[in-house]
């Protein structure tokens, strides 16, 4: 009978009294909502006013695969849980069984909308076990803070989107992706791809920027600086906006701490920890920025805290610009590390460059033995563990590597700022309105690649 | 939520922890044969009669001896008189500081962590977990990253626990934001957190049976053929060490 029912639903067949599918557990009766099929439900359940609403995990607004199973009494949340794991591909698992250079190409995939944090974090770990953390070259460092504070921007760009549209506001949506897609071009301009760049390698970076790869990013950048200002003339101020975000997702310092809560969501409760001030990696003490902060603890503070991020973040990146227009190399200099050939043009794409192979077929055996050992085997890493973090622009990403002295990591563990911040889904928002989750949720910013890995 | 969700949480099975566990010697150095550790396919060097000792990350580097330098000196001794016996042993290496700690300790010191103005880290970025399975007796190592804001100060608690008693006591009760990290590494390691409000699997699906992320757990794929020829999937690729 139920089953028969569930099905009819699914047709969207002729009951028209109940067309959500129902079917009887032992919790209670189960309804299949399946899209404007709502009043037929809240007749059939008139006078239980307790609902538990699975949201997700396919649902426009959960972020990806996020889902969230709210309990409700009428509009108000009484309970929220959040359940994970659509998106999990195993990462760590199949870095163990790659080479430490391959590492980036898997690690990079993890949190989609900031590739190049997830590479510099890797990286900084490996080079840190290697030792050889001070023999990266100036050049190839400048470039990775270029590249995270370019990426630091259009990562935000989506949180600014997908928040606005959520709550309505499509104008915000648009722009954003707008922006968004003028840097994406950027990076493909700089790094060959779009996103999953797998640039940024241990030793340095995979090659130098193009020629006309500063002018490029000098023209996005007074891109940005004019279109920017848009986001906080629509938002700032706007009475809808407001009202929406306003004291919605609160989340004090006290919960922030317990609840390992770092990024923008740390620093809208008035707490300026930035790691990149206070921990600084990759240079970051010798630029030039500040870190914004909110006192509001709520979503509209995280809004305000990502816009002005993105503000400083062109400081820096104007500051890259400047130092990266003297040459010098972006690999390390030790061969053992260092990946034997150079990419180069060819009349087929990009590839391994002529005179490498000339050179390793034609002139020297011991460079062909070294070129293959160093690509097949890799190189090796003395044993021992490490853990390096950096501001990513959800929070810390953190790296745990433990290398047993051979050419594969043992274990390679990500903290993704994604996942642990997840886990205030409840204290924001119950006890709130359930239209109040999406724009809590919107605050954290859950990118479920990372969460999952 | 399905019956099976409640009965995956695992209990201990005497509802504690043991009382003391005897501390295990630690294990000989693991040897591979060969200069190429080669495996699965014919060593053609000449060198596969060679057996060589192959360093172990969790016994090397041992532990470190006084003084450790920087803060890290402080903290040991506050950590030690704060609470009695719970130090096993203390690694610095690579300007990390490892703290070693008995897993019957493991509460007290993480309390003393958060509490104690002089210590006072007061966040825990998480746990992950190690599988070395040749160190008999501490096959799984659980790594605790903390955090001090106050002392802009990082260190790393390690408990090792054997695999025929993968228990330790959780800490969600003085970290709450561990709750999710420790589902996590039981879901892949089959670390059995103690007190945890609800241990239940995370990334994998309810039902999952094994820890994928240990050791002794294949890492699958099939097979792939390109123009006759057969690639095998990567855990059955040839490797290096």
């Amino acid at each position: 009978m139920a089953d028969t029912q569930q099905a009819g639903a699914a047709l969207g067949a002729e009951d028209v009294t109940l067309t959500a599918g129902v079917r009887g557990t032992t919790e209670g009766p189960v309804y299949t909502v399946s899209g404007q099929d709502w009043d037929s439900l809240t007749a059939e359940i008139v006078g239980n006013e307790r609902v538990v609403v699975n949201m997700g995990p396919q649902h426009p607004s959960t972020h990806g695969v996020l889902r969230l199973v709210l309990e409700l009494d009428g509009e108000t949340v009484t309970e929220a849980r959040a359940g994970v794991g659509y998106l999990h591909t195993g990462i760590e698992k199949n870095m163990e069984y790659r080479t430490w250079t391959q590492g980036v190409t898997f690690c990079t995939r993890m949190d989609y909308l900031s590739p190049f944090f997830n590479e510099t974090a890797y990286v900084l770990g490996v080079e840190k076990l290697l030792g050889i953390t001070d023999e990266v070259p100036e050049r190839a460092t400048v470039i990775r803070v270029l590249l995270m504070e370019l990426n630091r921007i259009s990562s935000h760009l989506v949180a600014l989107a997908t928040g606005g549209m959520e709550i309505g506001a499509l104008t915000v949506m648009t722009i954003g992706f707008r922006e968004r897609e003028v840097l994406l071009h950027l990076f493909e301009a700089l790094t060959g791809l779009r996103m999953n760049h797998a640039f940024v390698r241990p030793g340095g970076v995979a090659q130098d920027l193009p020629a006309d790869g500063l002018d490029k990013v000098r023209e996005a950048v007074a891109w940005l600086k004019q279109h920017l200002p848009e986001y906080e003339a629509f938002c700032n101020e706007n009475p809808i906006f407001k009202g929406r975000t306003v004291g919605i997702g609160y989340l004090d310092l006290a919960g922030c701490m317990a609840l390992g809560m770092t990024g923008p969501v740390l620093r809208a409760t008035g707490m300026p920890w930035d790691l990149r001030k206070t921990q600084p990696y990759c240079g970051y003490e010798t630029y030039d920025f500040d870190v914004p902060t909110w006192d509001t603890a709520d979503s509209y503070g995280r809004f305000r805290v990502r816009v002005a991020e993105m503000w400083e973040s062109l400081r820096i990146v104007e500051q890259c610009v400047q130092r990266l227009e003297q040459p010098g190399p972006v690999m390390v200099a030790d061969k053992k590390i260092a990946w034997p050939a150079q990419l180069a043009i060819g009349s087929d794409g990009m590839g391994n460059s002529l005179d490498h192979i000339r050179h390793i077929m034609g002139e020297s055996m011991e460079a062909l033995i070294h070129h293959f050992k160093l690509v097949t085997e890799g190189f090796r890493v003395p044993a021992g563990q490490v853990y390096s973090a950096v501001e990513s622009p959800r929070g810390e990403l953190g790296v745990h590597l433990v290398s047993d002295g051979g050419t594969r990591p043992w274990r390679a563990h990500f903290r993704d700022p994604s996942f642990n911040n997840l886990q205030a889904v409840p204290a924001m928002c119950e006890g709130g309105q359930v239209a109040d989750v999406i724009v809590a949720v919107a605050g954290i910013d859950p990118v479920m690649g990372g969460v999952d890995r | 939520m399905s019956d099976t969700t409640r009965d995956s949480a695992p209990a201990a099975a005497d509802g504690g922890l043991p009382v003391e566990s005897t501390p295990q010697p630690l294990p000989a150095h693991p040897t591979a044969r060969g200069a190429f550790g080669v495996s699965g396919s014919g060593d053609t060097s000449g060198f596969g009669g060679l057996v060589a000792r192959v360093a172990n990350p969790a016994t090397l580097p041992a532990g470190t001896p006084r003084p450790f330098g920087g803060f890290f000196d402080g903290v040991v001794d506050r950590l030690d008189a704060l609470v009695e016996g719970a130090v096993e042993k203390v690694v610095v290496d690579r300007g990390e500081l490892t703290v070693f700690v008995r897993r019957e300790r493991l509460l007290g010191v993480v309390a003393a962590l958060r509490d104690d103005p002089d210590l006072r880290f007061e966040m825990c970025l998480g746990v992950s977990g190690v599988h070395y399975p040749d160190e008999t007796g501490r096959e799984l190592h659980a790594v605790y990253p903390m955090l001090s804001l106050t002392h802009n100060r990082r260190l790393r608690l390690e408990v090792a626990v054997p695999d025929a008693d993968p228990h330790l006591p959780s800490i969600v009760s003085v970290y709450p934001s561990n709750n999710w990290h420790e589902r996590e590494t039981w879901d892949f390691f089959g670390l059995v957190f103690d007190g945890h409000p609800a241990l239940t699997r995370i990334e994998m699906p309810d039902d999952w049976p094994g820890h994928p992320q240990r050791k002794d757990y294949p890492l699958g794929g099939i097979p792939v053929e390109y123009k006759g020829a057969t690639i095998p999937p990567p855990d059955e690729r040839r490797t290096y060490r």
